[in-house]
């Protein structure tokens, strides 16, 4: 019997992006047990939904977080809608479909950084953050601001990208696509990544599916489940599929992650030549009645936003679901008999919004 | 954007919640959320479930003079975070937790926050 | 498989110049469609305050007997809202953001003369 030690993880700590806390209870160098506790940046945000009537709450909901920000704010835009049973049309769902794929390849790419810098390979993270900046660069050029979009409202978005921008970003985007290939590179075949990361924080399909895992955490185990396929904004129209892999490592994970990046390149293009012409918003008349689920794919797996309306202009109830949240329960049980080093990795497995979590 | 599909919200009474939640994760249902919603007397908890992209949900009424709920981490260990949260935030007691935090998972500077409603009025 | 697979890209932007920006020598062109700050040509307002209503954190304040009308910048969230439903299009989103502070300060600006009455206030659709 070994000697038991607590030590404790985070808040601060250089490879979290956000703060969270563990407790790790250590038997000479393996972890036996793992207890979360968060609460660090809750902002109660649930509840200014009493204050800001439900055209204004878009901008509380954008800024849950600052990767994920733009799905937030689809999201509730869609539950809000549905609601009210007001159709988008069709160009603003395209619009929709491309900047959330968009928010897409950017969140993965900052993720890709952070996981390189938790095992301590500085400059990927370095090289992974510099391809970064040009899809933030695409972003402010179409959006106006480089993280915090401002282009979802009730009933369609707020601006248009002419067409002339999307062919000038087709282009751009084939070039970024071309560096971020050689990028992954290093991840998929280099030793020192492989002799970190394959046989780390394994889940079987069965321990996943159970404990409530969502987004690449459970397609790394090979469960297909992408809330994608539901069919909202443009996604039943193009061409797609889910990205599954096997190994239930963090391994898998990461390859789960750099082909879904690949996936929304190609999803981008594919919109882009799609995309038909007309109004991009309607009017919204009305007060929201009713109550209804709305389930997106954020990069870090399903959002449920639950929106209820009493006939008045604030919502009565708007509860958000988000992914990380989901993933706290199968992050504590992979944590259970790795090492101390591989602690850093696995936190960072389950791409971490602590933020988003707290709320 | 109107979705299709139906979300079905079965009320039911709390103590039959551990059975039905058993049935569920026979069936092969993940969970997905669990919220509460305040009213002016009761609290209304939520719960939903998935399998294959269609969801389905549980609700139970609690009034606020009497706010205890059996926990479903018998079934659904991840069923410990919701709880936790709802303990901390709406002063709801769940027994039999599999992991209790006893109302310190949400270090919040005031008990639970979201338990009375504000008057909604001008912003 | 292989180690050292990240040394081409590593010796090519060793030879090649920065990747980053020599700023303050240096500065970005902001792009047309960012969002900066918010201003208003005072000459055309007519006070109504609509953009102070529809402003979602109230940094607007418009003082339609004293013709004042204040803005606090950093309050102001950037969103545009106020640009979009003002009738006479006084309200501007420019491109550069609002410099660093050490304090919070409000613009005020001061309509001396109203603007003329003409026959049709011309309403753009937004």
């Amino acid at each position: 019997m070994g000697t038991r030690t607590i030590i404790p993880f985070g808040p601060q700590h250089p490879v979290l992006p956000e703060p969270i806390h563990l407790d790790l209870v250590l038997e000479d160098e393996k972890v036996v047990e793992a207890l979360p506790s968060v609460g660090f940046v809750h902002r109660g945000l649930e509840r200014l939904a009493e204050v800001k009537d439900f055209h204004e709450l878009v901008y509380v909901a954008e800024r849950i977080c600052g990767i994920c920000s733009f799905i937030h704010s689809q999201g509730y835009c869609q539950g809000v809608e549905t609601l009210l049973n007001v159709e988008v049309p069709p160009r603003a769902k395209y619009l929709r479909t491309i900047w959330a794929e968009l928010s897409r390849i950017h969140s993965h790419l900052l993720w890709l950084g952070l996981f390189a810098d938790a095992f301590g390979f500085e400059s990927l993270f370095m090289h992974c953050w510099r391809v970064r900046e040009k899809i933030v660069d695409i972003i402010e050029a179409t959006a106006g601001g480089r993280v915090i979009f401002g282009s979802c409202k009730v009933g369609g978005v707020r601006r248009d990208i002419p067409n002339v921008t999307l062919r000038e970003t087709k282009t751009e985007l084939a070039l970024i696509e071309a560096q971020y290939n050689e990028l992954k590179q290093t991840f998929l075949h280099d030793n020192s990544v492989k002799r970190r990361t394959v046989g780390v924080g394994t889940l079987s399909k069965e321990q996943a599916y159970a404990l409530g895992a969502v987004g690449p955490t459970l397609r790394g185990s090979g469960v297909v489940s992408d809330m994608r396929m539901l069919g909202y904004a443009a996604y039943k129209d193009l061409n797609w599929e889910p990205v599954v892999e096997r190994g239930g490592d963090c391994y898998a994970r990461t390859i789960v992650r750099i082909r879904e990046v690949n996936m929304s390149f190609d999803i981008i293009r594919q919109a882009i030549d799609k995309i038909p012409e007309g109004p991009v918003d309607v009017k919204v008349t009305g007060n929201p009645a009713g109550e209804f689920f709305s389930r997106l794919e954020q990069p870090r797996g399903e959002v449920i936003y639950y929106v209820k309306g009493n006939n008045t202009r604030f919502l009565e109830r708007f509860r958000i679901r988000t992914p990380t949240f989901a993933n706290i329960a199968p992050m504590v049980v992979m944590l259970k008999g790795c090492e101390l080093p591989d602690v850093p990795v696995i936190v960072l497995t389950i791409d971490p919004c602590i933020s988003c979590t707290e709320r | 954007m109107s979705m299709i599909e139906t979300q079905p919200i079965t009320v039911i009474d709390r103590s039959e919640l551990p059975i039905k939640a058993k049935e569920l994760s026979g069936e092969g249902y993940r969970l997905v959320q669990i919220c509460a919603t305040t009213g002016d007397e009761t609290l209304e908890v939520t719960y939903s479930f998935d399998r294959e992209y269609s969801l389905t949900n549980l609700r139970t009424i609690l009034q606020k003079s009497d706010p205890v709920i059996p926990s479903i981490t018998g079934s659904y260990l991840a069923a410990f975070t919701y709880e936790n949260e709802l303990q901390d935030l709406f002063g709801i007691r769940v027994t039999d937790l599999a992991i209790n935090y006893n109302g310190n998972f949400y270090l919040t500077a005031i008990k639970t926050p979201f338990l009375q409603k504000k008057s909604s009025g001008a912003a | 498989m292989g180690n050292f697979l990240i040394s081409k890209i590593i010796v090519r932007s060793a030879l090649s110049r920065f990747a980053t920006r020599l700023y303050p020598f240096e500065k970005r062109e902001p792009f047309s469609a960012t969002r900066g700050h918010i201003e208003n040509e005072i000459t055309l307002c007519i006070m109504c305050g609509i953009c102070q209503k529809k402003c979602p954190t109230h940094a607007i304040t418009v003082a339609r007997a004293e013709r004042n009308w204040a803005i606090e910048p950093m309050k102001c969230i950037q969103c545009g809202e106020c640009v979009t439903v003002c009738p006479v299009k006084c309200l501007s989103m420019a491109k550069t953001y609002s410099a660093a502070s050490p304090t919070k300060e409000t613009i005020l600006l001061h309509q001396e003369t109203p603007p003329p009455k003409t026959g049709a206030v011309k309403k753009e659709n937004a």
